[in-house]
Formats: structure tokens, sequence, C-alpha cells
């Protein structure tokens, strides 16, 4: 038997039970998602999925991959995207294409060809199932990787201690991107609260190593050629202990034990400027 | 090195990404902390092992880290093992020279982590580096 012929039949089909079909899709969906999206979209969604089928079948394919398919292609990328936003898991999200295989069962297995046609259909919908889960998890690592992006933002930051003194208290791993940011943050800081002081403090990093050390250094390299003084703060006994014993030296930088001594520090050399400079030393 | 009895199955950790390397620091981590060693031990261990673990996955090409807790008369201690399958280091003295890197590091990651432990051994060949090392607890 030709495909041709058994494409044909199914396209007949699925035209002659277009509103029975997709009214029984739309009710198998919807009881599967539970009211949590509205029938109106769901009614939307499924109907041009519908459509875009019937046209890829017309058009001579059979193959979810297949050219005749791009249409149906993008239109559940776009479905599992939403679904992946709204919190569907990634079953639920296959099973609203899956569906459509119950819906038309019964209506083509009324003979032996019939069944010969619905397994060929069966096939395209499993295809396209996978299709949605692999566009749903794109999707997700899509909002994990914005998500950390944002962490990252969030848990670098600069802010103004006191007149002309400017803190960075770091948390975590200090990788090369998060250097980056950091190094921006503090460069912009200074300018825009015309600070003379930066302290950049370490008791929230628990591994001080190598690539910790140099991003450290950079960073202090970046803010001296802005003009201001550089301290690290919140070198913990452990931590200075480790950093001897690894042979990594701080060179001029100034080092502080505490944020606050590094501060107290900062305002002394702060009010020495200002006192020099009445007298016109400076 | 000595083989020595092992407490428990050793845990492993592939390392493929950066991250990877912060998974392994912390498996480290946890290991140290359960057999008991202090908290100068525990962050020369950790960080040892961060600069084996980046090592081996710049160098290296990623690779394989596997931990497990020691006993030897009566100490306990922790033993980690680093095995990658890249070009391996073809002077190995050389690399173990304080500064001397091959790449726009510091070049201290493998002499410190040297001087950061108790026993240290490097085997490494064209098919491959593997560092082994044993921080005991006092
Ligand atoms: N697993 C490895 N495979 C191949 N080469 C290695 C490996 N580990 C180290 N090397 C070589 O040994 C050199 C020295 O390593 P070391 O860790 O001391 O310095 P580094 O990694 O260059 O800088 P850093 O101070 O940031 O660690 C490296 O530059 C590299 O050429
Ligand atoms: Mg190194």
């Amino acid at each position: 038997m030709a495909t041709e012929d058994n494409t044909q039949r199914l396209v007949d089909a699925l035209v002659a039970g277009r509103d029975e079909f997709t009214a029984q899709w739309n009710r198998t969906v919807s009881g599967n998602l539970q009211g949590r999206l509205s029938t109106a979209e769901l009614g939307r969604e499924l109907g041009e999925l519908y459509e875009a089928i019937v046209q890829a079948l017309t058009a001579g394919g059979l193959s979810g991959r297949g050219e005749e398919f791009a249409e149906v292609r993008s239109l559940l990328i776009e479905l599992s995207r939403n679904r992946a936003r709204q919190g569907f898991t990634p079953s639920e999200t296959a099973r609203s294409v899956l569906a459509l295989k119950d819906v038309l069962e019964p209506a083509l297995t009324t003979d032996g060809h019939g069944a010969e046609i619905y397994l060929q259909f069966a096939r395209l919908l499993d295809d396209l199932g996978l299709l949605t889960t692999e566009a749903y998890v794109r999707t997700r690592e899509e909002i994990i990787s914005a998500q950390a992006e944002q962490l990252l933002e969030l848990s670098t930051p600069v802010v103004k201690l006191w007149d002309g003194v400017v803190g960075v208290p770091l948390v975590g791993t200090l990788d090369s991107a998060r250097t980056q940011v950091v190094m921006e943050k503090l460069l912009q800081t200074l300018v825009d609260t015309n600070s003379t002081h930066a302290i950049i403090d370490i008791t929230g990093v628990p591994t001080v190593d190598t690539q910790v050390a140099q991003h450290l250094l950079k960073t202090v390299v970046a803010a001296r050629m802005m003009g201001a003084q550089c301290t690290i703060s919140g070198i913990r006994p452990q931590i200075a202990q480790t950093i001897v014993a690894l042979g990594i030296e701080f060179g001029d930088i100034p080092t502080n034990a505490t944020l606050a001594e590094a501060l107290r520090q900062a305002l002394k050399e702060i009010a020495q400027d200002a006192e020099d400079d009445a007298r016109g030393l400076l | 090195m000595k083989q020595y009895a092992t407490g428990a199955p050793a845990e492993t950790v592939a390392v493929t990404s950066s991250s990877d390397v912060v998974t392994a620091r912390q498996m480290v981590r946890t290991l140290a902390q359960r057999s008991g060693l202090s908290l100068v031990h525990q962050t020369k261990l950790v960080t040892a092992a961060s600069e084996l673990g980046r090592n081996m996955l710049v160098y290296g090409g990623g690779g394989v880290v596997r931990a497990a807790p020691v006993s030897d008369e009566g100490r306990r201690g922790i033993f980690v093992e680093f095995t990658d399958e890249g070009p391996g280091i073809p002077d190995v003295e050389l690399a173990l020279t304080d500064g001397w890197t091959s790449g726009n590091g510091m070049g201290l990651g493998l002499s410190g982590a040297k001087r950061l432990v108790d026993e240290f051994e490097i085997e490494s060949g064209p098919g491959g580096t593997t560092v082994r090392i044993v921080k005991w607890g006092r």
C-alpha cells in the first residue's frame, strides 16, 4: 500500500472530524493540566497546531523533522517555552501533543488499513512529543543561566561605607566572570561616589587559591589605576596560613584582619590627607 | 606513596567544567570535616584540591577526582587522587618550580599544593597525569 494513499486517508479523516477531534483533544489536555491554563488559550494553541499538522500532512510530510513540519515545529517550540515558563512539567508538556493519539485511535482503527495509518501517525506524534521535551529543556536551561547571571549581580554588591570609602564584601567563589562584574562595579562606584579608598572584604570567600588571588590582584590594580587606595580585609587565620604556604604574595597591598580595622585605617588616611590639604602641603 | 587503609568507599566527582571544581572542593571539605581535621588543615587540603582540580581541567582537559578517608597508626586523614588523560607534564620538576607556568597563571598551583599537604605524588606521561595527595589530621 502506498504511503501517499495512507497520508491522504489520514488527511481526509482529520479534516472530516476536525471539530469533534479538536474538542476532544482540548478536553483531554485541559483535564490533564487541571485548569492551570485558560480554556481559551489552550483552545487557540491546539487549534493552530491541528491546522498546521493537517497542512504538513497535505504537503506530503510524514516525518516530524521534515521540511513540511517547520510550522508545526515552531508552534510546538512556542508551546513548550510557554509551558516551561508557566511551571508545567516536561511530561505534562509532551502529553499535550501525545493526547491526540488517544483521540484518534478509536476513530482510525476501525479496520486493518486504518490501524496501519494510525501507527504511522502515532510515530509522528511521538517524535513531535520528544521535540517538545527538547524545547522545554532548552528553555529551562535559558532560565537557569539567566538566574545565575542575576545572582552574580546580586552577590557582588559594592557599597559606600563612608564618605570617600567604598566596600566590596565578596561572598562565594571569585571566577573570571565574577571578577569582571566586581571590577566594573567597583570602578563605577568609585567614580559615582567620588571615593579615594576601596576595601575588598573576603570574609565570605571560603577558598583563596591562586586563581582567586590573581583575580583579587587584578581588581586592586584596576582600582589603583583610578587613583584609589585599595585594601584587602577579612583574611581569616586559616586563609592567611594557606596563602603563605601556597607562596602567594600580596606585595605592597595593605591587608587587614577585619573590615572594621580596614575602615578605621582608611578614615585615618582620609583625615590625614585633609589636614595636609588644609596646611597647603598637597 | 603507601597504600593506606580506607575508612569508607571513595567518593568521586567528574570534572569537566569550573563548577565541577567547586563540587570536588565541597566533597573534599565534607570528608575532611567528617574526619575531624582542624580548620587550618581542612582549608589547606581544600585549597590544594582546588589547585590540582583546576590544573586537571585546564591542562588535562578534565578528569576525575577521587577522595576517601584513610587511617594509619591511629591517625586519620584524607586521600585525594586527580586523574586526567591529557597530554601529561613534559618536565615535572620544572612544573613544580615556584612561578613556572606554561600559561598565564601564577605558576604556584602545583608547588603550592605540594607544600599544603603531607604527602604528594605525581605520575605523568603522554597518556595523562595522576596526582595523589594525603593530608593528615593532628
Ligand atoms: N594535569 C596537568 N596536565 C598537564 N600539564 C599540567 C598539569 N598540571 C600542571 N601542568 C603544567 O604545569 C604547569 C605548572 O602548574 P601550576 O599549577 O603550578 O601553575 P599554573 O596552573 O600555570 O598557574 P596557577 O598558579 O594559577 O596554578 C602548568 O602551567 C602546566 O603547564
Ligand atoms: Mg595551576
